[in-house]
């Protein structure tokens, strides 16, 4: 026991440790994000029915979306969702929602500034650094192209 | 010379303390758990009605000591030491909640192994001749460990099947140089022991080397068998860590199977309660020892009992930077009988 050997025990450790399902976690997180989609698109046709064009009905949609997923985290249901459907709830725009709210909610006890406005992005904070950044390259790697 | 070692890194005391009283509080979630009838206090609101989990904690701490001076029946004014720590940054939670009890205090960080950690300094202290009356004390609270170490509560993740669920809870014990069995025999102190493990959510496997090394070690240097114990008892080394420490102990030639559990097993029913490999934190042992085993040692239901509290030595900064995650336990013996 003196001289374990690291790599030894890893493998001994991943032959023992509990095989996550995977299966049963893709089925949820493809029922659960599909619903998410279907109920964007409802969102979409509704107000599209109340006479918004293409265009506003897809910043509509969006902005339904974030308000409903801030709506069930502070009401404490989101991260039940989160728990049974894994990337299907945090991969839509509503995960996004619920990675900004959660800690906004649980930082608030260190005040508005330190607390909520500095700790906000702990968790949505790196998508967004390297989500605006690779956009950009994106978007020059395209102008430079169009020239 | 110091004439009460034994062996390497045992302690065999002369004049065994005896611990006069326990006391242990539990959050709703483990007083829902398989142990629920032995724990003295079950919060029905885990934030017990302060504005902070941080507050909540200190103050199952606070009450968890009051409870166990007042069972024993004497006075706070009479405690030598307070010997307590937890699992938050700078063990706010204990030295709050001394601020608030006023008695000689110092401040122990073991992570979830200060249980023990306590019981074998109180236990030297008085066998020492430097106290008479010590409480030892822990608390850990799943809102304050969650928000430190993982995500916060609300965030929609999924927690692998490998991770284990903090205690909410505290425990304390009162231990006296006279009162009436049960007595803390030995102690083993451990070493820290890291068997590389990165991954934060696996801290059972990361925990099983050190603990299955100070059982072993005990062993050898006190000459006991598995079968003098009624119970040999880890203390959160869950589902997949116990099995390990298991395996490893068989290696060295001890097969304890028959009476080896672990309190993160105990506290809770990983299937109903959906807590994954079980509990974790100083609570876990805390609790399971304060409120369980203590009250099976006095009932005489069991006579001998080794206790194990492990901890896992890791902080968000070390975890983040790639460290790899160091173990420590320490080992007690708390007998009915002197030999």
């Amino acid at each position: 026991m003196k001289n374990i050997n690291q790599k030894d025990y890893e493998k001994y450790v991943n032959s023992k440790a509990p095989k996550p399902t995977l299966l049963k976690n893709c089925i949820w997180a493809f029922i659960v994000g599909g619903l998410i989609c279907v109920f964007g698109q409802f969102i979409t046709n509704f107000v599209m029915d109340y006479g918004l064009d293409k265009k506003e009905a897809a910043t509509a949609t969006p902005i339904t979306l974030i308000f409903l997923s801030a709506l069930l985290t502070g009401l404490g249901l989101y991260d039940k969702i989160g728990k049974k459907a894994g990337a299907g709830s945090i991969v839509p725009i509503t995960g996004f929602a619920n990675a900004i709210v959660a800690p906004a909610m649980e930082f608030k006890r260190e005040g508005f500034v330190l607390g909520v406005a500095a700790k906000m992005f702990i968790v949505a904070g790196p998508v967004l650094v390297y989500g605006i950044g690779s956009s950009v390259i994106v978007g020059i790697i395209y102008l430079l192209l169009k020239a | 010379m110091a004439q009460k070692k034994l062996g390497s890194q045992t302690v065999s005391f002369q004049n065994p303390p005896s611990i006069l009283s326990t006391a242990s509080i539990v959050g709703p979630k483990e007083g829902e758990g398989p142990l629920k009838d032995y724990f003295d206090l079950i919060i029905q609101d885990d934030s017990w009605g302060e504005d902070s989990w941080e507050k909540c904690e200190s103050k199952l701490q606070i009450e968890a000591v009051r409870m166990a001076i007042s069972s024993a029946k004497i006075v706070e004014s009479q405690i030598d030491y307070l010997l307590a720590g937890d699992l938050l940054n700078q063990i706010i939670a204990s030295s709050f909640s001394a601020r608030q009890l006023q008695m000689p205090f110092l401040g122990l960080y073991g992570a979830c192994s200060t249980m023990t950690e306590s019981l074998s300094i109180g236990s030297m202290l008085i066998d020492g001749g430097y106290a008479d009356k010590i409480v030892c004390a822990t608390s850990s609270h799943f809102s304050t460990a969650e928000r430190q170490y993982r995500f916060p509560l609300e965030h929609g993740n999924q927690r692998p099947l490998t991770s284990q669920w903090t205690v909410t809870g505290a425990g304390a014990s009162v231990l006296s140089s006279s009162g009436g069995p049960p007595y803390i025999t030995h102690v083993t102190t451990g070493k820290v022991i890291d068997p590389g493990i990165k991954d934060a959510n696996n801290m059972g496997a990361a925990m099983a080397p050190a603990a299955s090394d100070v059982i072993v070690q005990h062993f050898k240097d006190t000459g006991f068998k598995p079968t003098d114990y009624d119970l040999i008892i880890t203390g959160d080394l869950a589902s997949l860590g116990k099995e390990i420490a298991e395996d490893l102990i068989a290696q060295e030639g001890y097969n304890v199977s028959s009476v080896y559990s672990d309190c993160g097993i105990e506290i809770f029913d990983n299937e109903k309660q959906d807590t994954h490999a079980g509990g974790s934190g100083c609570g876990c042992s805390a609790v399971v020892f304060n409120g369980y085993i203590f009250k099976q040692l006095k009932q005489k239901k069991l006579n001998k009992v080794l206790l194990i509290s492990t901890g896992a030595l890791l902080s968000p900064t070390s975890t983040q930077q790639g460290e790899s995650i160091p173990g420590i336990a320490h080992a007690v013996t708390i007998s009915n009988k002197l030999d």
